[in-house]
């Protein structure tokens, strides 16, 4: 069977992405936590996953963001960029859109106001349940951030238990740990 | 379990898709113009994804489309000036003796031959491709093997 050209294969998948004919455009990428699965819809970031399942993230990011999900490199560069400088040590804070549009608005409350834990800082999951208003929503709140879609630009593993423990991260703790070290935070035990 | 009509990813269905069709459009267009037209069909496949109801007859679909792109391809005037190429690696043997005249064939009727006995489309789908009904996509394709006839025996 004749088979498609690289080049060729490529070329259509920039042609795509640059036409706006995309929902998703996703792609791989290395990094010292292992390789990434990247993806982005048309308003931002919308998928960072450890240790990818790629069947099970394209049914997912057709069930989020509609159907039109392909593999392009060129409109994740961007992505790719900015985690390289992090994973470097020299970024801070990302400069990149997030998309979480199709999450409920609990966990959209609770993503965003991770948002403002700045580098190099832990809160607690009751804290930030406080910070959301909602002191009784601990719980609930370690939930959001379990299912957190785009982890390490927003920050979840930036949050402990109440005693300083790492408790849990959705990507493993030793990635947890990593993340940590990297932005040098000062764990308390 | 998801049903068995959803829409696929697009990725998935152009993985599935992607190598068929550009032998496809290689058979009809020859190596150089394919290039192109398998660029348009798929992204007029993308442009129709969001609109489609169901997953069903895809494969179909994707013939369709292509069959379009290259009919309208074939139609410009400089389509044909090179004689196509001939893929060498095809394993249909009864289409293979046809192959190389049913490049002469006008468009409509190639496409027909080519995807009932390279593909093994049904008429229906075939005429789907054709923006025809199935009895005109079967005449156009027994028109088509009535012309090969003709020219095998002269």
């Amino acid at each position: 069977m004749t088979s498609v050209p690289d080049e060729l294969d490529r070329r259509f998948r920039d042609a795509a992405a640059s036409a706006g004919l995309l929902d998703v455009a996703y792609d791989y990428t290395d990094s010292p936590i292992g390789r990434l699965l990247v993806a982005t819809s048309e308003r931002g970031l919308c998928r960072i996953s450890f240790d990818p399942d790629p069947e099970r993230e394209l049914d997912w990011l057709t069930t989020a963001f509609g159907a039109r999900v392909l593999r392009s490199a060129r409109p994740l560069d961007p992505v790719r960029r900015e985690l390289d400088e992090y994973f470097e040590g020299g970024r801070h804070e990302f400069d990149l859109t997030v998309d979480l549009t199709p999450l409920p608005h609990f966990q959209r409350e609770v993503l965003e106001e991770l948002g403002r834990v700045p580098y190099g800082h832990v809160d607690t999951y009751g804290g930030l349940a406080k910070r959301i208003g909602k002191p009784q929503a601990a719980r609930a709140v370690g939930g959001a951030l379990n299912r957190n879609p785009v982890p390490i630009v927003v920050p979840c593993h930036r949050i402990v238990g109440a005693s300083g423990s790492l408790t849990g991260y959705a990507g493993g703790l030793e990635r947890k740990e990593t993340l940590l070290g990297l932005e040098g935070a000062i764990l308390a035990g | 379990m998801e049903a068995v009509a959803a829409i696929p990813p697009f990725e998935r269905f152009y993985e599935e898709r992607k190598d068929e069709i550009f032998g496809y459009l290689a058979r009809l267009l020859g190596r150089d113009a394919a290039d192109d037209a398998f660029q348009e069909t798929f992204l007029r496949a993308l442009r129709g994804y969001g609109k489609l109801e169901h997953g069903r007859h895809l494969r179909a679909w994707a013939f369709t489309i292509a069959t379009r792109v290259a009919v309208d391809e074939r139609r410009k005037p400089s389509a044909s000036a090179e004689p196509p190429e001939i893929p060498v690696d095809d394993e249909r043997p009864a289409y293979a003796e046809l192959q190389h005249l049913a490049d002469q064939l006008p468009p409509t009727e190639r496409a027909a031959v080519v995807l009932r006995y390279g593909y093994d489309l049904s008429y229906d789908d075939i005429g789907a491709a054709l923006g025809s009904s199935a009895e005109a996509a079967r005449a156009a394709a027994s028109s088509g093997v009535r012309r090969l006839r003709r020219k095998e025996t002269s």
